[in-house]
């Protein structure tokens, strides 16, 4: 049985790109973004990579060679992201057979009704169009599962000779080479700790776990492994959301029953998926930067309006409190909602986690008391037990006071280049 | 961004209808004429005039008097469309040396060069120069003091 090619295409260091679609100066030379505050580097190009600067380093360590005109450090611009992020997703829209956002700069697209030469031919038209209607770089991984084209996505980033395109049958001599060389640890879903279970085993590598019994590997390890087995086989079996990969970002989203256009059941349905959210991140012991709030309406509906708009609301600071989670995806659900479109499906997605206990985070991040977090922890962790125990939703949170008191530090942000009339690019006559 | 400043995200603008009156507006002095009747029927959208292909549209604001020529002045803004590819006789947006400009790209005895809109600049063939083009101008808005 053959099953249709699912793409996975993956911005390359999007944040970057967005600052230096509009800032050629930043082209080729190392670039680091900054959290809220700007505390620390949550994301860098591939010259700030090589210069050895990790994830998470705070801004101040990096002052110097700022001062020197060596790296550029820039403030966070969500509302720029999140923009182009949906830029993105429409030129991916028009040219395929379908997306399923995964993250702000990860998308799944489907190929359904194509054959393989005509599936690498159109991933090789999405690769150019994005760049060229965006200006953000992408690389595309193709194969019949999301595992794979995880695989075939990370492929084309690193190895040139793909030219940013990687298709992967499932059952060719590519696909073997390619998995005898990935690590276990690269493989989506699969942890250290399984890892580590696994070389006692002899599995050390994707193509060893390809080869394993996966029913064998169903009973000695767990029913999520064998479908992580099946889908590196080229067999599709794990949906988006599933996997099991210690989480970048958490998204919760739903179609509705039926389309619909009401502000209200749109309101009760970004709440519960909020909320949701924020119990996954304390769950994960994450804390969550910003959050992305989108709407779709139905794609083969052509009768109907069609609009699926996305935004990004940054948060005061990294948090897992649902309370401000609540009220930026509520703001950021009335920014876009537009009356007379029925739509089909809305999600959130808590964009930018750091670890809860890293220390930095207080030192660095935070505008609040101490006081004030160990409350907001207490809170949530009652909140957490009551529904675990009473079952899901018993207690919510009502509709969300709005915060005034957000002092956002951001003094190196670039202009709001695509969402404010105030601050568009100027270009010299 | 503050949650409270949020703007809509662009790449789908929502329709910004402009009430199209289809009968003509009658200022009598026999009262006012029935809002209900100057407004039936359709709406003009000037996105759909102006932005052919939302994810590739872009806004600029011009600065400098070189494009005067071409009716591209001081303060204007641009509509700039990614997803055009350039050919000679269009207004682009390029990068040159590090910069962001508006120039029009014209063959002239079979080269290519990037024209001004005013005899104070001379045109610069393209081969001198570090230039990539960013974007192609679908039109200019030019807004009267009123």
């Amino acid at each position: 049985m053959t099953y249709p090619m699912i793409g996975l295409v993956d911005c390359n260091n999007f944040y970057v790109s967005c600052e230096r679609v509009f800032q050629p100066r930043l082209e080729g030379v190392p670039v680091g973004i900054m959290s809220n505050n700007d505390g620390c580097v949550i994301a860098r190009s591939r010259e700030l990579k090589a210069l050895g600067v990790k994830m998470g380093t705070p801004a101040f360590q990096l002052q110097q060679w700022v001062s020197q005109g060596r790296i550029h450090l820039l403030s966070s611009n969500y509302e720029l992201y999140g923009d182009m992020s949906a830029r993105v997703r429409e030129v991916l829209e028009e040219f395929s057979a379908g997306v399923d956002p995964y993250s702000i700069d990860e998308m799944f697209v489907r190929f359904d009704g194509f054959d393989d030469p005509a599936t690498l031919d159109l991933a090789r038209t999405l690769y150019r169009k994005v760049r060229q209607f965006t200006g953000i770089p992408v690389c595309v991984g193709v194969a019949p599962s999301r595992t794979l084209a995880k695989l075939a996505n990370r492929a084309a980033k690193e190895r040139p000779e793909y030219g940013g395109v990687c298709m992967l049958t499932g059952d060719d001599d590519e696909t073997r080479h390619l998995l005898e060389q990935t690590e276990l640890g690269d493989v989506w879903g699969v942890g250290q700790r399984l890892v580590e279970r696994l070389a006692i085993q002899g599995i050390k590598t994707a193509w060893d776990l390809r080869c394993a019994d996966p029913k064998t590997v169903r009973r000695r390890f767990a029913v999520t492994l064998e479908r992580t087995a099946r889908e590196l086989r080229g067999t599709p079996c794990i949906e988006m959301n599933e996997s099991d990969e210690p989480r970048q970002r958490i998204m919760t989203s739903r179609s509705f029953g039926r389309l619909t256009g009401e502000l209200s059941e749109l309101q009760e349905a970004i709440r519960q998926h909020a909320q949701r959210g924020a119990e996954k991140l304390r769950a994960q012991q994450s804390h969550t930067r910003a959050v992305l709030v989108f709407l779709k309406t139905h794609r083969h509906r052509q009768d109907l309006a069609q609009y699926s708009p996305s935004i990004v609301a940054e948060l005061p600071e990294p948090t897992d409190d649902s309370r401000p989670i609540l009220a930026a995806a509520q703001q950021a659900l009335e920014a876009i909602y537009r009356p007379g479109y029925r739509f089909m499906k809305a999600g959130v997605m808590l964009l930018d986690l750091v670890d809860a206990h890293r220390e930095q985070l207080s030192l660095l991040d935070s505008s609040g008391s101490a006081a004030d977090r160990e409350r907001s922890e207490r809170l949530m962790s009652t909140l957490d037990e009551l529904n675990q125990k009473m079952g899901r939703g018993t207690v919510r949170l009502g509709v969300p006071r709005q915060n005034a008191a957000w002092h956002l530090r951001c003094a190196h942000r670039t202009p709001r280049w695509t969402t404010q009339w105030g601050e568009l690019l100027s270009v010299k006559a | 961004m503050r949650a409270s400043e949020i703007f809509q995200a662009h790449p789908a603008p929502p329709a910004q209808g402009l009430p199209h009156p289809q009968t003509t507006i009658r200022a009598g002095i026999s009262g006012f004429p029935s809002p209900a009747e100057d407004y039936v029927g359709r709406t003009l959208d000037l996105n759909q005039r102006l932005v052919k292909r939302p994810s590739a549209t872009f806004f600029m604001t011009v600065t400098g008097d070189s494009m005067e020529g071409f009716g591209i002045q001081d303060g204007d803004t641009l509509v700039v469309d990614r997803s055009v590819n350039a050919k000679p006789g269009h207004i682009l947006v390029a990068l040159v040396d590090g910069e962001v400009i508006v120039k029009r790209y014209e063959l002239l005895s079979g080269r290519p060069y990037l024209c001004s809109g005013n005899d104070r600049y001379a045109p610069v063939p393209v081969s001198d120069l570090d230039c990539q083009v960013w974007g192609v101008v679908r039109s200019v808005i030019h807004e009267f003091p009123v």
